[in-house]
């Protein structure tokens, strides 16, 4: 039952992260190559404060308010640029998040830290917490979708400029999707850091922050229903084919590339063209 | 005195950024693609040049390989991965280029082996004395001179050739230029054989340097370019260069005595980022 639970508590997390980038990437059309600092800097917040013996359910709302804070900080910056110079500018806070944590000795430097104390919870209760907070994560995301600001964003993704136009403040409505979709991940970071209780440099860098981008692609950018899936199943596609563990980045990345060749709206996608299909057939 | 070697080491490395940007900025200039699997081209490069060059015994021949084998292998990136998705939003593009970028790692670790190859003599490893107490590899002369000699021939062929006209119309205005009866598919293929030359040639020269290639050989420069790229203001070959050159001068500086608080390719990302701050355009871009 231990692997099972920790499956479990695997997906949750990894669910709830992209669900947070999904508020950017996906509502917001605004493609982020670098949230995995925002996962990191919630990871490294929540266990900081743990250390010093902070109880860890205090934890969460500081480091969603720290992650948060940066996620305005960059969000900020990155209204004066867009599209590929947006990507490549979230790549570098990636680059950088990591390229500075590497060298404070107080976040434990290269070797990151090690020995962050367990959640004041059963093993158990802790997977039930984290698919909670996913959930809570999900219906949230469904509700904005269909809100005032869910429309926004969406007119957004769409055109900018048009949004613009219509005298909609589309800078403050990106500060915000920016802002929600890093607080996001920064409890996905503190749930992360009391699950596995260890965290560097490394696990925040640019492949997760890749990883996370291909969960809500392939999911179907934008599709709550989509991403969560597509992130529980991608999260622990790597452990469960373990047999094939010499070539299992191999197979990731070629299933990632024949996704965006032959089905780019991802599984939300197919799915919605099958019904569709289906539909045709039945009447 | 360190000034200066520091300069000359910094133009060494901004050569390589150079050549390996410059085939981004073709792609970028002419389909609007984040072309990261560049960089796999760029180790592939590294690795024919060193299997060759053991084999034969000739670099030159090395080199020559390298480029039509790397070139042709561009074309079919070209053809097989990018053609089919180019109507899709830019960001499918971009996943697809990564996921192509990860694979070509995993192949090469497979097939070459997880930790490299070396040139069993390598060539061009006598020194020069350029002052008094530094001296530079006729290695590195090489690229600087390579460097140089590939880029004016570029820059040569594009302003006078018909050929390079028919690339400058194209990437002005593919509509335009098609109406004019060039061929939009050849100029392409063109385009990306000669981007990926380049990133071959760079793979092989710094395959000499360090006299190593690894599978991994491509993961800081597939990113630092796209860096260099954006600097340089996606698409302004001008600007790409210098945005290359000054990276490679200010990380030779910043590792001595930013080293303490950034590592080294952080900075690169850093100086991006306050540089885009100012001008969202980058260093030379217009509008």
């Amino acid at each position: 039952m231990a692997y099972e639970i920790t499956l479990a508590t695997t997906m949750a997390i990894s669910v709830l992260f992209a669900l947070s980038l999904n508020f950017i990437s996906g509502f917001c059309g605004q493609i982020s190559l670098g949230h995995a600092a925002f996962l990191g800097t919630g990871a490294y917040a929540s266990a900081t404060l743990t250390k010093a013996s902070v109880p860890f359910l205090l934890t969460l709302p500081a480091s969603a308010v720290i992650a948060g804070f940066f996620g305005f900080l960059i969000g900020l910056a990155s209204l004066r640029v867009r599209h590929d110079f947006l990507a490549i500018t979230t790549m570098g806070v990636g680059f950088l998040f990591v390229g500075v944590v590497r060298k404070q000795d107080f976040l434990g430097g290269e070797l990151g830290m090690a020995g962050i104390p367990s959640p004041d919870m059963s093993r158990e209760m802790f997977m039930v917490f984290c698919i909670f907070l996913a959930a809570v994560f999900a219906v949230f995301s469904l509700y904005i979708r269909r809100s005032w600001m869910g429309f926004v964003f969406d007119s957004i993704a769409d055109n900018e400029d048009v949004t613009r136009i219509l005298g909609i403040d589309a800078s403050r409505f990106k500060l915000a999707a920016f802002v929600i979709g890093t607080a996001g991940a920064g409890i996905a970071g503190a749930l992360y850091a009391h699950h596995f209780r260890y965290i560097g440099p490394d696990s925040f860098g640019f492949v997760q922050s890749v990883s996370v981008l291909a969960m809500v692609i392939v999911g179907g950018i934008g599709s709550v229903w989509g991403v969560a899936f597509a992130a529980a199943i991608l999260s622990v596609l790597p452990l469960l084919v373990q047999f094939v563990d010499d070539y299992k980045l191999l197979l990731y990345s070629a299933l990632l590339f024949a996704m965006m060749r032959f089905a780019p709206d991802g599984i939300a996608g197919i799915v919605r063209r099958s019904a569709a299909r289906f539909r045709r057939a039945t009447p | 005195m360190l000034y200066l070697e520091l300069f000359i080491q910094g133009i060494v490395q901004g050569s390589i950024y150079g050549l390996i940007a410059l085939g981004l900025t073709l792609v970028y200039g002419l389909l609007r693609i984040l072309h990261v699997a560049h960089a796999a081209l760029f180790t592939l490069g590294g690795y024919i040049g060193v299997i060759v060059t053991n084999f034969t015994g000739s670099f030159a021949l090395a080199m020559f390989v390298a480029m039509i084998v790397v070139g042709v292998i561009g074309m079919a990136v070209y053809k097989f991965a990018y053609e089919p998705i180019l109507h899709r939003p830019p960001y499918i593009a971009l996943i697809a280029s990564i996921a192509l970028f990860i694979a070509s790692e995993e192949i090469y670790r497979i097939v070459f082996g997880p930790f490299g190859l070396s040139y069993i003599n390598p060539p061009l490893q006598g020194q020069i004395e350029i002052f008094s107490g530094f001296r530079l590899k006729h290695g590195e002369i090489l690229v600087m001179v390579i460097a140089v000699v590939m880029l004016s021939a570029l820059a040569w062929l594009s302003a006078n050739t018909r050929t390079g006209v028919a690339w400058r119309a194209t990437v002005t205005d593919p509509e335009m230029a098609a109406a004019f009866g060039i061929k939009i598919q050849n100029v392409r293929y063109l385009n990306f054989f000669i981007a990926s030359a380049l990133a071959a040639v760079a793979g092989v020269l710094v395959a000499l340097l360090n006299n190593l290639v690894e599978p991994t050989m491509g993961s800081v420069p597939s990113y630092k370019a796209l860096a260099i790229i954006v600097l340089g203001g996606l698409g302004s070959i001008r600007g790409t260069l210098v945005a290359a050159l000054a990276l490679g001068v200010i990380e030779a500086y910043g590792t001595i005595y930013l080293g303490k608080i950034l590592d080294r390719d952080a900075l690169a990302f850093a100086f991006l980022i306050i540089v885009l701050m100012v001008r969202p355009q980058g260093l030379l871009g217009e509008k």
